[in-house]
């Protein structure tokens, strides 16, 4: 039985892309009946997280060498095929969106799956999408899972209607598609230089590309890194991203918290593939625009936040100082840097993720009609004379004694949680976002590794600048999301208690419970990171893995050797 | 030959961003259109031009790339050729949405300045 599962084990790199496709092609027979649809996306998205967790189980392991599943699905030759490749990295953000896929079909139940038909089939799709680019080694099949992905989440983004998701939607597919033709061109320019579109295939082919090609190479790679560029939100090509995340709908803004990350991630997989150090002339090629790049998206996200009046633009500045943080620590190239960032990945994804959640409850809880579907993205802040305390509150303690005044259950539930969103946010002890960003400064000052004397690794301008930026970065975030705290939360008197229901708290129980999880277990996350990002710089072992992948022989071969 | 193929992909590609900088919608999908086009060209010129060759093995004629032209390109073009049609029809039906609910064809959905 147990030697049964484990020959099984290599079949579930499929299994991440096939399983939301058939549960959104089940759910389509299923028309009208809302319920059923709900408890399949629920049970399709627990069962596509299980075994995302059994993936990343079986990668790592401490064989040496390191497991690297290779699928090879329509059973070509490797390099002409397409193939499905996982590695620690695919396999963290596998279970990372089956998380946020999961928290978001669950808040959806609440009540946003009613403000349109086909809110469960397009969620479902939209994971097989993400997994799909998570899990491809074939470029144009990138192409493809990031036009499924996409064609979704503008759906998804329409979900609900109304005139600002419209306006929003509109801006935002024309960018889409603009970054998508700029794929193609680089994909087709990449092919035209090297001819070939596998991504391991591509990276041993790099370092032979004559010098009179290379210019060529290099100008298709920046084409791409563009249209990549785009979607992870870097500075100046992030306009589109804080007025469609502000639009969309609650649970649809908690799953596009990861797909600035589908982004970083593609940056972080080719660039170091292609552009390792051992890629003879190209090596690390681009890396300045990663890191200044990077920075300048930092710095745009942390002064968008302290900018924010709404809760939804601070949510949405979040993911650019997440994106920001990301694409500056990888455009260094430093193993230790990668891992820290990589731990910054996961604590930030599922932060900015709750956050998205969180704010509808607030939100709602400052209305006094608790059901109201349309659009509140034109709704100014409060006014301030609701900063000022009303007038039966007492302040003056010479008068009278404080009159304490009891906090709904609902009300700390929903004030806790943001403490917490804020704290990972900002990156404050005790939760994960701390732990993040010391392992990033901590790498930063110590290339070689602690205690290691590294007189002569002098740090960088650009090394002492993410320095800075990481740390003002995260009091600008504390200022923002504090204000935000009071005003939202504090200051309203009298206002009704906001009816929260169970299917809303649990996913946001979940998220931040996760990132608890990521506190307490930091040792063996870390290692896990430091793992990947071991492997992603040293890529000669996925290239292995992937050009010694052997189609299986077809039955007739199989026989007629027998025979 | 090269040299048609590129002043075409030149004009579709300068007429199409100039389109897509437009403050009408219509004039944006119409950019978006053209650049598509000009977008599957060049992948197709990417498997280099040329001129009466197949792109499947033929009986009776050497299996090498001298006397084949690249089929691969021609397949990337047909998945792009779906893909952005089908995102074409689905921005034409957001289009169309944004007229109805904002009552003018801005961009922004301004009715003003436009």
């Amino acid at each position: 039985m147990i030697g049964w599962l484990q020959s099984a084990v290599p079949h579930l790199i499929v299994a991440p892309i096939l399983l939301p496709l058939l549960t959104a092609a089940l759910m389509l027979l299923l028309g009208e009946r809302r319920r059923w649809k709900a408890l399949l996306n629920v049970a399709s998205s627990v069962l596509g997280l299980l075994i995302a967790i059994v993936l990343l189980r079986w990668v790592d392991s401490d064989a040496v060498p390191a497991v690297i599943g290779v699928y090879v699905p329509s059973n070509w030759e490797v390099p002409f095929g397409i193939v499905l490749v996982v590695d620690r990295l695919s396999a963290l953000m596998l279970v990372l969106s089956g998380i946020v896929g999961l928290c978001s079909a669950l808040f959806s139940i609440a009540r946003w799956d009613r403000a349109g038909v086909h809110f469960h089939p397009l969620l479902q799709i939209q994971l097989m999408g993400l997994n799909g680019a998570f899990l491809t080694g074939d470029l144009f099949n990138l192409f493809v899972f990031f036009e499924v992905l996409l064609a979704a989440s503008y759906g998804l983004l329409l979900h609900g209607s109304g005139r600002a998701r419209v306006q929003a939607g509109l801006h935002y597919i024309a960018i889409n598609l603009l970054a998508s033709f700029l794929f193609l061109i680089g994909v087709s320019m990449l092919y035209g230089v090297t001819g070939t579109l596998n991504m391991a295939d591509l990276a041993q082919k790099i370092p032979q590309v004559a010098a009179a090609d290379r210019g060529l190479l290099h100008a298709a790679a920046g084409v791409l890194a563009i249209a990549f560029l785009t979607k992870a939100a870097m500075w100046p090509l992030n306009f589109w991203l804080a007025p469609a995340y502000v639009a969309a709908s609650a649970p649809v803004a908690a799953l596009f918290a990861i797909m600035t990350k589908v982004g970083v991630y593609t940056v972080l997989r080719l660039w170091t593939l292609l552009f390792s150090a051992q890629a003879g002339d190209s090596a690390l090629f681009g890396a300045e625009v990663l890191t200044y790049g990077g920075l300048a998206t930092l710095a745009f996200g942390a002064l968008g936040m302290l900018a924010s009046q709404q809760l939804g633009r601070l949510a949405s500045f979040s993911a650019i100082v997440s994106a920001g943080t990301l694409l500056a620590a990888v455009g260094f190239g430093q193993a230790k840097l990668t891992a820290g960032a990589l731990f910054y990945l996961l604590s930030s994804t599922l932060a900015i993720s709750a956050l998205f959640l969180l704010i509808e409850l607030i939100d709602r809880s400052r209305q006094t009609q608790a059901v109201l579907l349309a659009d509140e993205a034109d709704e100014l802040p409060l006014p301030p004379e609701l900063l000022q305390p009303a007038h039966d509150a007492n302040l003056d303690d010479e008068q009278h004694a404080l009159i304490g005044k009891a906090i709904p259950g609902a009300v700390s539930f929903l004030g806790l949680s943001f403490i917490a969103c804020a704290l990972l946010i900002a990156g404050l002890p005790p939760l994960s976002g701390f732990l993040a960003k010391f392992a990033m400064l901590s790498a930063l000052l110590n290339p070689l590794g602690l205690g290691i004397a590294s007189a002569a690794e002098r740090i960088t301008v650009a090394g002492w600048t993410l320095l800075g930026l990481i740390i003002g970065s995260g009091l600008l975030s504390m200022i923002a999301l504090s204000r935000s705290g009071v005003r939202y939360l504090w200051a309203p008197q009298d206002r009704p208690v906001p009816h929260l229901r169970v299917a809303e708290c649990v996913p946001i129980v979940v998220l931040l419970g996760a990132c608890v999880m990521l506190t307490v277990r930091a040792d063996p996350v870390m290692r896990y990171a430091q793992a990947t990002a071991d492997a992603l710089h040293d890529p000669a072992r996925y290239i292995e893995a992937v050009m010694s992948a052997k189609p299986v022989p077809s039955r007739a071969a199989v026989i007629g050797r027998g025979g | 030959m090269e040299l048609v193929v590129a002043l075409a992909i030149g004009v579709l590609t300068a007429s199409g961003v100039w389109l897509l900088l437009r403050p009408r919608t219509f004039q944006v999908i119409a950019g978006l259109s053209l650049l598509s086009y000009a977008v599957n060209l060049f992948i197709f010129s990417m498997g280099r031009l040329a001129i009466d060759k197949e792109p499947v093995v033929e009986p009776g004629i050497p299996q090498d790339l001298l006397h084949y032209t690249d089929p691969l390109p021609q397949a990337l073009v047909l998945t792009a050729i779906v893909i952005s049609f089908a995102m074409t029809g689905l921005f034409l039906v957001m289009l169309l949405a944004s007229r109805g609910l904002s009552g003018t064809d801005h961009v922004d959905g301004d009715k003003g300045d436009a």
